[in-house]
Formats: C-alpha cells, sequence, structure tokens
C-alpha cells in the first residue's frame, strides 16, 4: 500500500474517451441530468477545496504589489530559511536515491523470503504521523533522550541544529526513490541484466549500462516527489529544530512564524515559493509518468 | 551468506544491497521507532492509563479521530464522484481537473494551513458569506474538519480511478442486456466492484488525517478540549518537556496507524482474490 | 566443446524441474530439447549457461567442471526467448554490448570492435538496422539481432531459450531453414529449447525428448520418431491413436475380445497401443482386426483424416490416402501396420 502522493500514479483516462463520446446510446451512461449534476459536483468540489487555496496563497502574497512581495522575499530571514531549506532537501534526497536504488535492486532483482514485510517496512514512515517522526529522534538525541547525555558530554548538537533537521526530514521521505523503483524494475524483470552478464559484463557495468539507463525516469521521478516532501515538510521539521531564527527555520517554519506575527505578505510571499514548487512538481510528475510508462515493457 | 539470500544468483549485489537496506532502514526508521516504544515503558501501565484518559488527551484523541472520521466519509462519497466524473464524462478541464486533484499532496501542509485559514477566516472570501450566513469555520472545529477534507481528497480518486478505468466495460454491457436499470447497474454491478479499493482510500485517508498537523494548526484555533488536535498536544507536552505524557499520547497514534496499514494489507489481498476469481 | 550433465538436480519450493537429469553434447552438434511446458527443458538450458545453480550434479565443459564459474566467465551465448535486447540501446550498440564490457586490457579497439559488429550484423543479414533501436524492429528481427549479439562474444557454446517462441508461423518457417545453415557455417556447439516437435525434428541432429524433469529419449529425428522409447514420447510426437488394452501371456485384448497382434516383451497388465496415424490400414468390414463405422470424414493436403467409431467402444482418427473412397456410414475393418504397446493404462 502507499499512503503518499505520488505513489499513486496518475492513470490515463484518454483511450477510453473516443469510444465513450463515439457511442450516444451507450448502455453505459447515465441520463443527461444526472451526469450534469455529478459533473457540477465534481468541478465545485475541487474549485472550492483546491483551487481557491491556491489561488488565495498568490493574491495574499501579491496583496501590498509586487515590491512588498520581493522585499519580503530579500529579507535576510528568508533567505537564510531557503539556503537551509536546499541543504536538508540535498541531503535527504542524496541518501535515499543511494537506499532507494539499493533496495530497489535487492528488492527487486531478488527472491528471498519476507519480501512484503521488508516493503512494509519501507512504506512506515508514511503512515506515522509528522509530529511523531520528529518526537522519535527528539527521544533519541533530546537532553533526556537516549543519547542526549552522552552528546551533550561530547558537545555534539544534533536536536534544534541542521543534522536533527535533515534525519527528521529523511526520515518522513525515505520510502519514495524505493516505492518509485521497485514496481518498475520488477516488472522489467531480470532479463537484460542476465543478458548482459553472460555477454562478460561485470556487476558495476551491467547497473551501470543496463539497469540505470532502464529506470532513469523512474529514479527522477522518486528524487522529485522526495525533494518536494522535504522541502515541504513541516511537522516533524517543526518539533526538532528549536526556530533558532535565521539558523533552524527551514521555509515552511518561516510561513508560520511570520504568520503569527502577522506578517501576512512575507509569510505568503515563502509560502508562494512552496506552492510554485508543488506546481512544477505536479507538472514535472505528469510529464515523467508518461515516460515511465514507456519504460514499462509492452509484450510484442 | 545470511538467512535471506536466495540461492547462488546470476546478478551480483544482493549481499551489499541488501545489507545496505537493512542497515539503513533500522537507523533510521526501526530504531527511532523502537526507542519510541521503549521509552513508553518507562510509564506504570496505571501512569499511561491516567496520561491517555486525562481530559485533555482524551478530547484530543477524540477530536482527531472523531473528525478524521468525518472527513474521511466526506472524501468518500466526494471522492467517488470526482472519479466518476473524471473517468466516464468528458468535459472542459478535465485534464487540468485531474491534474489538481494531486494538490493536496504536493503542497507543503504549511501552506496548506496557512491558505484554508485565509480562505475561511471571517473576512476571508469564503468565510465572508459563510460568517453572514450564521456559520463561523475558521478557529472551530469545524475548521479542522474542513482542513481534513482537504488533505484526504487525493487517497479515494486515486485509489479508485485505476479500477473503475479497468473495469470491464462487457460486464455493464452484459447487465444492460439483461434489463437492469442504469440505477441497478451502478449500485448493484460498478460500486460492489469498487468497494475494496473505496474501503482502502477511504482507510487512507482517514490514516492521513489523523496524523495530519501542519494544514490543520492554523484553522484550529487550538483551544484544550475544544479544537485542540492529537499531535498538537504532543507538540505542546514537548514543549512543556513532558515527554512522558507525549510518549504515551504518540504510542496510542501510532498503534492505531499500525491497526490501519495492517487492515489496508489484508483488504488488499482480499481485493486481489477477489479479482483473480 | 562438448557439453556433459551428470545427475542433475534442480528444484524450485516444491516443484521439481529436473530429477537427475544425464546428457551428453557432442562438439559442433546441433541439438534440441524437447517438451511440453514445465518438463524442465528451459532450466537445464538456464543451468548451463550459469544462469541457474542445480541442488545437485555436474555440468562439464570439455571435461572440465563448468560449475566453479559464473555465467560471466562460461563464454557461452545465450538467446532469450523475449530476446532481451537492451531497449535503450541501438542494434550497433547491443551487438557491441559483449566486446564493450571486455576487460580492457583485451578489449578491441573502436575500430576492431565496429568492423566485428559490422561482420555479424551482415551474418545475420541485418546490417542496414544498425542504427534502429529494438522497440523498431519485428520480431524476427530481434531475434537475429539477439543471436549476432550473442555470436559477438565468439562463444564456446551456443544456447537458445525457445528460438521461435514468439514469432507468427511463416516467420517461424524462414528462421528454421536459417538457423540450421547458419549453425553449418559457424560450427559451435548449440543447443535450442522449443516445445514444438516439428521445429525439433527439422532443424536439430539430435533431439533430446524431455518430460517432468526427466529425459525420456534422445535420438535422431528419425528415431524418437520411428521408435519412441516411451509411452510418452510416442504421444508426444507425431499425431497417434491410443487405444486402451490388456495383456496376458502374448496375447492383446481390447474390452475383451482378442486383437490379431502380438505383444512381445510387455509385462502382463493394463497397456496402451499405439498406432500412427497413418500406419492404421483401412480395409473392408470383414477384413483386419479391428472394425467400425466411419463418422466424419475431412480431406485436405494428401490426406484424408476419418473419424471411426469402433465397435470395441472408442473413437478414433486415422489417415487415411485420398483415393481410398470413405463415406459417412462405411463399415470398415482397421489394421496397425506399425504398433508399438507399452505398460500402463
Amino acid at each position: 500500500m502507499s499512503i503518499e502522493m505520488t505513489l499513486q500514479r496518475t492513470p490515463d483516462t484518454s483511450a477510453r474517451s473516443l469510444a465513450e463520446s463515439a457511442a450516444r446510446r451507450d448502455p453505459r451512461a447515465e441520463p443527461t441530468v444526472v451526469r450534469y449534476a455529478i459533473i457540477t459536483l465534481a468541478v465545485g468540489f475541487l474549485s472550492i477545496f483546491v483551487v481557491l487555496p491556491l489561488v488565495v496563497v498568490f493574491v495574499e502574497a501579491f496583496g501590498k504589489g509586487i515590491a512588498a512581495y520581493f522585499s519580503a522575499l530579500a529579507d535576510p530571514e528568508a533567505w537564510s530559511a531557503i539556503r537551509l531549506t536546499l541543504g536538508v532537501a540535498a541531503v535527504s534526497v542524496g541518501t535515499n536515491l543511494v537506499f532507494g536504488l539499493a533496495a530497489a535492486w535487492a528488492i527487486a532483482k531478488f527472491d528471498f523470503p519476507g519480501k512484503t514485510f521488508l516493503i512494509t517496512l519501507i512504506d512506515l514512515p508514511f503512515s506515522v504521523s509528522p509530529v511523531i517522526s520528529g518526537l522519535v529522534f527528539v527521544l533519541l538525541f533530546g537532553a533526556q533522550g537516549f543519547f542526549g547525555p552522552w552528546l551533550q558530554a561530547h558537545d555534539l548538537q544534533i536536536l534544534f541544529a541542521f543534522p536533527g533537521i535533515a534525519l527528521a526530514t529523511i526520515f518522513v521521505t525515505f520510502p519514495f526513490v524505493a516505492r518509485a523503483l521497485i514496481p518498475l524494475m520488477q516488472e522489467q524483470g531480470t532479463q537484460e541484466e542476465e543478458a548482459a552478464i553472460s555477454l562478460g559484463a561485470s556487476g558495476l557495468q551491467t547497473f551501470f549500462r543496463v539497469t540505470l539507463p532502464n529506470i532513469k525516469w523512474g529514479v527522477l521521478y522518486g528524487v522529485l516527489l522526495c525533494n518536494a516532501r522535504a522541502m515541504g515538510e513541516f511537522g516533524a521539521v517543526s518539533v526538532v529544530s528549536g526556530h533558532v531564527r535565521g539558523e533552524t527555520n527551514t521555509m515552511p517554519l518561516l510561513v508560520e512564524i511570520l504568520y503569527n506575527e502577522y506578517q501576512m505578505v512575507a509569510s505568503f510571499a515563502i509560502a508562494s515559493l512552496l506552492a510554485m514548487l508543488a506546481l512544477i512538481t505536479l507538472i514535472a510528475k505528469t510529464i515523467l509518468e508518461r515516460n515511465i510508462d514507456g519504460d514499462m515493457p509492452h509484450d510484442d | 551468506m545470511s538467512v535471506l539470500a536466495p540461492r547462488r544468483s546470476t546478478l551480483p549485489g544482493f549481499g551489499l544491497t541488501m545489507g545496505l537496506t537493512l542497515t539503513w532502514l533500522s537507523l533510521i526508521v526501526l530504531i527511532p521507532l523502537a526507542g519510541l516504544f521503549v521509552r513508553s515503558t518507562d510509564l506504570s501501565l496505571v501512569q499511561f492509563w491516567d496520561i491517555v484518559t486525562s481530559r485533555r488527551t482524551l478530547s484530543a484523541l477524540k477530536i482527531s479521530f472523531g473528525l478524521s472520521f468525518a472527513a474521511a466519509c466526506v472524501n468518500l462519497v466526494m471522492g467517488t464522484i470526482v472519479v466518476w466524473a473524471l473517468v466516464r464524462y468528458r468535459f472542459p478541464g478535465r485534464r487540468l481537473f485531474d491534474a489538481i486533484v494531486d494538490v493536496p499532496f504536493a503542497l507543503p501542509t504549511a501552506v496548506a494551513g496557512v491558505a484554508l485559514t485565509a480562505l475561511f477566516a471571517q473576512k476571508g472570501w469564503l468565510g465572508a458569506p459563510l460568517a453572514a450566513a450564521g456559520i463561523k469555520v475558521a478557529f472551530t472545529p469545524l475548521g479542522i474538519f474542513i482542513a481534513m477534507i482537504f488533505i484526504g481528497i487525493p487517497f479515494v480518486v486515486r485509489t479508485v480511478q485505476p479500477v473503475l478505468i479497468d473495469l470491464d466495460p462487457e460486464i455493464e454491457e452484459a447487465a444492460a442486456s439483461l434489463g437492469a436499470s442504469r440505477w441497478h447497474i451502478v449500485t448493484k454491478v460498478i460500486l460492489p466492484s469498487l468497494t475494496p479499493a473505496l474501503l482502502t482510500g477511504f482507510a487512507l485517508a482517514f490514516a492521513r488525517a489523523v496524523g495530519e498537523y501542519g494544514s490543520v494548526i492554523f484553522i484550529a484555533g487550538n483551544l484544550p478540549n475544544v479544537s485542540e488536535i492529537a499531535p498538537l498536544l504532543i507538540v505542546i507536552r514537548l514543549s512543556e518537556f513532558r515527554y512522558a505524557d507525549a510518549t504515551a499520547i504518540a504510542v496510542v497514534m501510532l498503534v492505531v496507524a499500525f491497526v490501519i496499514i495492517f487492515a489496508v494489507n489484508r483488504l488488499q489481498r482480499w481485493a486481489q482474490a477477489q479479482a483473480s476469481t | 566443446m562438448t557439453i556433459e550433465a551428470r545427475g542433475v538436480v534442480k528444484t524450485f519450493g516444491a516443484f521439481k524441474a529436473l530429477d537427475g537429469v544425464d546428457l551428453k553434447v557432442a562438439n559442433g552438434e546441433l541439438l534440441a530439447l524437447l517438451g511440453p511446458s514445465g518438463s524442465g527443458k528451459t532450466t537445464l538450458l538456464r543451468i548451463i549457461a550459469g544462469l541457474e545453480w542445480p541442488d545437485a550434479g555436474e555440468i562439464l565443459f570439455d571435461g572440465e567442471n563448468a560449475l566453479d564459474r559464473g555465467a560471466r566467465e562460461r563464454h557461452v551465448g545465450f538467446v532469450f526467448q523475449h530476446y532481451a535486447l537492451f531497449r535503450h540501446m541501438s542494434v550497433f550498440e547491443n551487438v557491441a554490448f559483449g566486446l564493450r564490457v571486455q576487460p580492457r586490457r583485451i578489449r578491441k579497439s573502436e575500430a576492431q570492435i565496429r568492423a566485428r559488429v559490422k561482420e555479424l550484423l551482415d551474418l545475420v543479414q541485418l546490417d542496414w538496422l544498425a542504427d534502429r533501436y529494438p522497440s523498431q524492429l519485428s520480431g524476427g528481427q530481434r531475434q537475429r539481432i539477439a543471436l549476432a549479439r550473442a555470436l559477438a562474444i565468439e562463444p564456446r557454446i551456443l544456447l537458445l531459450d525457445e528460438p521461435f517462441g514468439a514469432l507468427d508461423a511463416k516467420v517461424r518457417k524462414e528462421l528454421r531453414q536459417w538457423l540450421r545453415t547458419l549453425h553449418h557455417s559457424i560450427n559451435v556447439t548449440s543447443i535450442f529449447v522449443t516445445h514444438d516437435q516439428e521445429e525439433a525434428l527439422e532443424v536439430a541432429h539430435r533431439v533430446v525428448v524431455m518430460d517432468k524433469g526427466r529425459i525420456e529419449q534422445v535420438g535422431s529425428p528419425g528415431d524418437v520418431y520411428d521408435s519412441p522409447a516411451t509411452a510418452f514420447v510416442h504421444g508426444f510426437i507425431g499425431e497417434s491413436i491410443m487405444l486402451p488394452v490388456e495383456v496376458t501371456g502374448g496375447a492383446v485384448h481390447l474390452n475383451g475380445r482378442p486383437l490379431d497382434i502380438v505383444a512381445e516383451g510387455v509385462a502382463p497388465g493394463a497397456s496402451t497401443l499405439f498406432v500412427r496415424r497413418h500406419d492404421m490400414l483401412v480395409g473392408p468390414a470383414d477384413s483386419g482386426t479391428l472394425h467400425g463405422a466411419v463418422t466424419h470424414v475431412r480431406s485436405f493436403g494428401p490426406v484424408q483424416r476419418a473419424e471411426i467409431a469402433l465397435t470395441e467402444g472408442s473413437t478414433i482418427e486415422i489417415d487415411a490416402p485420398r483415393d481410398r473412397d470413405l463415406r459417412i456410414g462405411d463399415r470398415v475393418g482397421l489394421k496397425p501396420r506399425h504398433y508399438r504397446i507399452f505398460a500402463g493404462g
């Protein structure tokens, strides 16, 4: 199962559309009134709950004019948050990319008992509340935590600093790359790799010359979603960050702080950057899904 | 080689990648989560019970679980309608609406939180007309409910959509040729085949709403016993250095989340078994 | 190079894929592994290639243990059933792959690689496809590219898994002949797996018939067709009439009636009489040893196929020459020209 976005790939509905519009007196069609009612309800629901919140972000951000918007973004605190967010995202994506490739190779290319259970364990962070994802690291590294005294004795700071924020983010983004790759690599099977080995290629040659080119879009897909979540994570990071101004505030945390200080333009300006990230992610996701479908083997 | 290793295999790297996977999984996920449960054993059963059944905790859990359930119900109904419209009908902007279903997944929760609050605040675009009608949304439990609906939208839609697309048209045609009315076909033929996916989507939306933090706290009002959700109470307890309280609440929430995963897994296996017969 | 398998056993969970297989393949031979799906033929091929490992037994190449070496070191050309072409590489790069991944010290120069690939593409007559990608090729073209790719590493053994399995009937026939000619020109010890008897009999020097993880018979195409060693081989190869009979002291009974045939060397008890359809001669009602009435006649090609309801109770199909006039309702007498009796029902 998958609790996060992402792993639920948007299905392509276009194929059936032609057949459907062609048949007027289709036994599979509802009365016109019902049809219009359903469409209106669906569009109305999505407009109110999805479109309006998106629009309001940009309207609020530009509410006092473009100059106010850009001066809000030029604030040193904003810059520090952007830098921290990019750094945390880079670390999370990097580590989870390596992990995801390793996990997908082991799970998709080999048979071993307990495989389903292992996948469930990898999925676990998706079903843990973000706040709890942060809490577990507080319990490990906090002043009263398991390693707290030891860390203090050695003057090491994990909580309320970059390492803690990175750890919490790695936790919540843990499954993304692996989950994007496992089904794709399972579908592709092992024949091309077997062919490469029987032609004399080494393990690394096989991986880099045969496997990786076949899954490159899947890798990008996983990285894209992992990155979006890493940059946008709020709950887990909020618990471990300590909210040190100009130091441990990521962009989402800064949105909260500015909002609570009634600095609406500044808060929504940062929010608008994150909203744009989300929109770009969705567009890229749609494009990548099409490419991944091309990498899926077809019977012919 | 470990017990897990397959018989000697053509492809190399199993030991290395499996080792890396298990190590990393343990360090990042399993040990920290286990730490939470170990920590909770510091409490006696009585202490644990007292924390969990204290008025404020109990209210927070009731609010989180109750409103999540209600929101998941709304998502179940509205999600079905949205899926039906997206899959079965052509209308202008259909592809766009199909794409924006994923917005609640992609939008950082804090952004969703401030946006929903701005929208439903008393002077907001939707808040103002609602206030005129005597309905207050922001800073009430109703606000929490709205935020939970927002983040749950994609789950039902995205789990049911592929199933509805793959539904064999011949089944409906056969039912129609046997004289069934459209209403009968939809309720007796189509909906039953969607049931496993609908339940899965419902469970996923529910689980997500229970744990949700960012998009809820801005609009919630956060009044103890009235509009304070369980994840927020964990954060508050942590800031008061009452680690034991935070841990106890977290354990309750985690156990419920695991039960839901287990149920969903069983549900999907059951659905697969049904589909293969 | 010679190949020898000794007592090879392989199980997948509870399924016994190979149950003690012994086989010798001579140098330069073209051998077919023939059997129904699940008979273990592909497993045996993959074990020889080093893509699977037996639970017990030995594989010897030229008398040397091959199990010490992985697929990478065995120098075996393997053509996969679904070709397993590298989908993101051009045809040229697919064929060149085996040459490019060689260790630097023995790797050929770029010019040598190009020349070799060109030579191989000429050999499979597809040099004009060098820049295409696998998805742009027809099934038959992919098959030939897969073969060229396997030959690039100058394999000591060539193994082909269902080489024509995924192709349509017309292309299969063309490629059969082509494979025979190709093998003649490269003369590498080759084994191919097939479930299609016609393919095995037409292409191979020797045919290995397998069933349920065991070898039933090894022989020339003529041997396995004309003198099947077991009931399975008789039933699997060619089209046979099978009648349940009772053997008692050299006499053969069908439903209690004695038949005018002999059962030499068959143990008494329930047995099966096997006759090729064209070996059942049709005569007047009072002749022969089996009797019945024609219930259906179809004529095509050089023969006519008649369905005959035997008075002894079974219905059989025979092939008779077209000049023999058969009509529905005719009463006929039948006599098997050649037949085999195998113990067991």
